[in-house]
């Protein structure tokens, strides 16, 4: 019970940091916090399998390659210089605007869902598998996983032609 | 004990956390980061869920949830090294070649 708050305390933390960090380098090293204390919840809700395929997937890989964009375009003073916070003085309105709109989102998804009042513990079932994740995924979800392959694949591809440097010439 | 509504209260926070990011931010890489949240947010509903009803589904659907994610990630920081290099800025409002 006090490992949830624990976890939770951790994650929204990290998250609102992440928020209000100036530097991209430390939002990403914060989210990276924030993810490793979500992976604590999962194994709380007896989800090993997404547990560990949080650290892997996302803290691992996904947030190394933000890492990596970061350090590769070097705009850490990007938000101090004149094109962020000049904009932010110019037209004030809209961001408090968007603060008021999440604030507004968030009173609402509260509130709706302390209405429903269902305030009851999780059934105790048996723990879901690995064995049992994988045999469903290649039976009942078999169609979703392959196109799922064909998504990264498109991913793949066009990532490296968006990036692709231009030829000096201006002709590929 | 914390109960699935528990769970469900902190997903919503951080759905919001990464919709206040989106709103409030001038930099495409937090924005970016922001939508991770939200994704994140909702990954967390899914298990919390499927936890609920007992049965694999929800674990299986943050498999997939997490692989869009990745090629989100992937084309996404395409596109911005692909802005920085032509503007020379992570600033969302630099680009406005579109509006009219």
């Amino acid at each position: 019970m006090t490992l949830f708050y624990l976890f939770a305390a951790i994650a929204v933390g990290a998250s609102l940091l992440v928020i209000a960090q100036r530097n991209p380098i430390y939002s990403v090293l914060l989210l990276i916090a924030s993810f490793g204390a979500l992976s604590g919840l999962y194994v709380l809700l007896d989800a090993p399998f997404v547990a560990v395929t949080q650290i892997i997937v996302y803290a691992g890989a996904i947030m190394v390659l933000f890492l990596f964009v970061v350090m590769l375009l070097n705009a850490a003073q990007e938000e101090t210089g004149s094109g962020g916070r000049g904009h932010l003085k110019r037209h004030p309105g809209a961001m408090r605007l968007g603060a008021v709109l999440a604030v507004a989102l968030a009173a609402e998804l509260v509130w709706a869902l302390t209405a429903i009042n269902t305030s009851t513990s999780f059934p105790t079932t048996q723990m879901i598998s690995v064995a049992t994740i994988g045999r469903r995924l290649f039976t009942d979800y078999a169609f979703p996983f392959e196109v799922t392959s064909v998504l990264i694949l498109v991913a793949m591809v066009g990532a490296v032609v968006m990036a692709k440097q231009e030829p000096a010439g201006g002709k590929r | 004990v914390p109960s699935l509504n528990d769970y469900l209260l902190l997903s919503a926070i951080l759905f919001s956390i990464g919709t206040a990011g989106v709103f409030v931010r001038r930099n495409l890489i937090t924005i970016l980061l922001s939508v991770e949240i939200m994704l994140n947010a909702v990954n967390l509903s899914f298990v919390a869920f499927g936890r609920q009803l007992g049965n694999a589904d929800g674990q299986i659907i943050v498999f997939f949830v997490m692989t869009v994610a990745a090629a989100e990630a992937a084309v996404g920081l395409a596109i911005v090294i692909a802005l920085f290099r032509h503007r020379e800025s992570l600033n969302p409002d630099a680009f406005t070649a579109l509006k009219w």
